[in-house]
């Protein structure tokens, strides 16, 4: 799913993490941003995703690859092993959403989560047709989505106030420009650096 | 030969180690011999070579095949243009000492008393497996493996090579395996053992003086791990509740299909396969847990490790569970080793390793593809 905006998430996610980290990216797809952070960051990374062909392209990217299902949580995962736990544009795939935050904030000294805002201008409108949105950034038909959580950013950000996590940094954009005037309406993708609120 | 992704005709090789072996038991043996069989060609720079650990029943036999036909065991693997691609590896596959296909074992004459050994063979590990595995490595001028791998049994060999000489393998394939035995898994040793061991033909393990096997002990020890090799699905797939002569017979005949295949399987393993390897071999399963000499902590026992993993396990494999193959992934994680797991989706439970699922041999493949050579 990542490829849909092209490298400029990439960037941000590389201009967040420091030269050789440990990072773990959760539904790591073809494992192409971990490769792009070996590759811009020297970081030592492992991907995790359940996809049987997604487990292949990683192997064949040279990524470290484990399959495991996420909704199991990463509860084999020791506490602070890794710097950045990273959440590229799957977050809406899982079910334990709140769940999977805290426990990116225990495995990792910082989380990263990226997602497709449901708030956008362009999903609103669809909804006010009387039809369920399909985007660049939310290319499903809802009978074949993958998605199984439907938040907008102020929806996050309310989740995160009211469970005690952290905004450390949020970016949102449009069409690979950022947004920066309300962005719940205006931004189709959310980027955010998360930590544990002291 | 027609096919071309084969090795085609293979002939073993012998080799012959004369300094003294101390064993993890205590005993000692004076030299050994190995029987071994090599694929494609060693390189110059001597950095290709794969070793093949085998299994409970397996052989130095992987690829291609004899004179008489039979064909090695992972031959669906190991070839020319297979997953482990013999057109890029030399790779090796040994029969493990203690075994019954050649190398020294119980139906070797002890040198000591000019007889068979029989019970008097020494129980090997998977430790002295590998220290003779490197020396069969130094023999062949093999400083370090490119890789080492196994399934089951196997695997625990190539997890030990990287325990035990880290610097002479790059990588290790740990597949269907684990880091040591549940007790529901020895207790199937166990009583596979005493199936051997009751049999009034075993004589304390001397039977080849008394002209016997004990078979039955054989037949039955096998028929019982048969059913832990399958997945209930996979027998309930491929045998049901279908009778094989169309009528209960009210007697103790065959009346199912399944005991027809289990007493098929039982027989045929006890006119080829030795006992007293057999018990060697459970007992290696069984002692292996690299844990233990740290009381328990399997994080510490890896740290030695420097080698690069793929590991892999089968949803249905019950006797080697994923969750098995989870704990060995997090202990490598623990200690920043790169590492791979792929948990493949296969009906066939245990047996899944030896098989040619395309998730498995693709995944398989692609991680020998980018092993540097």
């Amino acid at each position: 799913m990542t490829e849909i905006f092209g490298r400029f998430d990439f960037d941000v996610i590389a201009h967040w993490v420091r030269p050789g980290e440990r990072v773990l990216d959760l539904g790591c797809g073809d494992g192409s941003l971990l490769k792009f952070l070996a590759a811009e960051r020297g970081v030592r990374g492992y991907g995790v995703d359940n996809d049987p062909g997604n487990v292949l392209a990683c192997v064949k990217n040279g990524v470290n690859v484990l399959q495991f299902d996420l909704e199991r949580g990463l509860q084999g995962f020791e506490d602070d092993s890794f710097d950045h736990v990273i959440m590229s544009l799957s977050l809406q795939t899982v079910r334990h959403t709140e769940g999977l935050i805290r426990e990116m904030l225990r495995v990792g000294h910082e989380a990263v989560v990226s997602f497709p805002n449901f708030g956008y201008r362009r999903h609103r409108e669809a909804i006010a047709r009387g039809r369920m949105p399909v985007s660049e950034a939310l290319p499903y038909q809802w009978y074949q989505s993958p998605n199984v959580r439907f938040f907008t950013i102020a929806d996050f950000e309310a989740l995160c106030a009211d469970k005690g996590i952290e905004i450390r940094e949020g970016l949102f954009f449009d069409e690979g420009r950022e947004i920066r005037d309300d962005p719940n309406l205006n931004a189709e993708l959310a980027l955010y650096r998360l930590g544990r609120r002291l | 030969m027609t096919d071309t992704r084969s090795v085609g005709l293979v002939v073993p090789q012998r080799a012959r180690f004369d300094q003294a072996l101390n064993l993890r038991s205590g005993a000692s043996l004076p030299g050994f011999e190995l029987v071994f069989e090599t694929y494609g060609e060693l390189n110059a720079d001597r950095s290709n070579a794969v070793l093949v650990c085998h299994a409970l029943s397996g052989s130095h036999h992987v690829a291609g095949v004899h004179a008489n036909g039979s064909p090695g065991w992972w031959d669906n693997l190991v070839g020319p243009g297979k997953p482990l691609d013999t057109n890029r590896f030399f790779v090796v596959g040994v029969n493990n000492l203690g075994g019954c296909y050649g190398s020294t074992g119980p139906m070797s004459i002890n040198p000591a008393t000019g007889k068979l050994y029989g019970a008097d063979f020494p129980v090997v590990t998977v430790e002295d497996w590998v220290t003779t595995q490197a020396r069969l490595a130094d023999h062949l001028g093999i400083d370090c493996w490119a890789a080492v791998l196994g399934g089951s049994l196997g695997g625990m060999q190539a997890l030990e090579w990287t325990l035990r000489y880290p610097d002479r393998i790059r990588h290790a394939l740990v597949i269907a395996s684990s880091p040591k035995l549940t007790a529901q898994n020895i207790a199937f040793n166990e009583v596979a053992r005493q199936a051997i061991l009751t049999d009034p033909d075993f004589h304390g393990g001397h039977y080849y003086e008394y002209g016997v096997v004990p078979a039955r002990g054989l037949r039955l020890a096998r028929m019982m791990g048969h059913i832990t090799y399958l997945s209930d699905d996979q027998m309930a797939e491929k045998f049901g509740r279908q009778l094989r002569d169309g009528k209960l017979k009210f007697n103790y005949e065959v009346d199912f299909q399944i005991e027809s295949y289990l007493r098929y399987q039982g027989d045929k393993f006890a006119t080829y396969f030795d006992a007293n390897t057999y018990l060697i071999t459970t007992k290696a399963l069984d002692y292996f847990d690299p844990a233990g000499a740290y009381g328990g902590d399997l994080l510490a026992a890896l740290a030695r490790a420097k080698a690069d993993f793929f590991v892999a396990s089968f949803t249905t494999d019950w006797r080697f569970a994923p969750e098995r193959s989870r704990e060995l992934v997090y202990a490598l994680l623990h200690n920043g080793l790169d590492v791979s797991y792929a948990e493949i989706e296969c009906s066939a439970g245990h047996d899944s390793f030896l098989l040619d699922d395309p998730q498995y041999h693709a995944v398989v493949g692609a991680y020998f593809d980018r092993i540097e050579t």
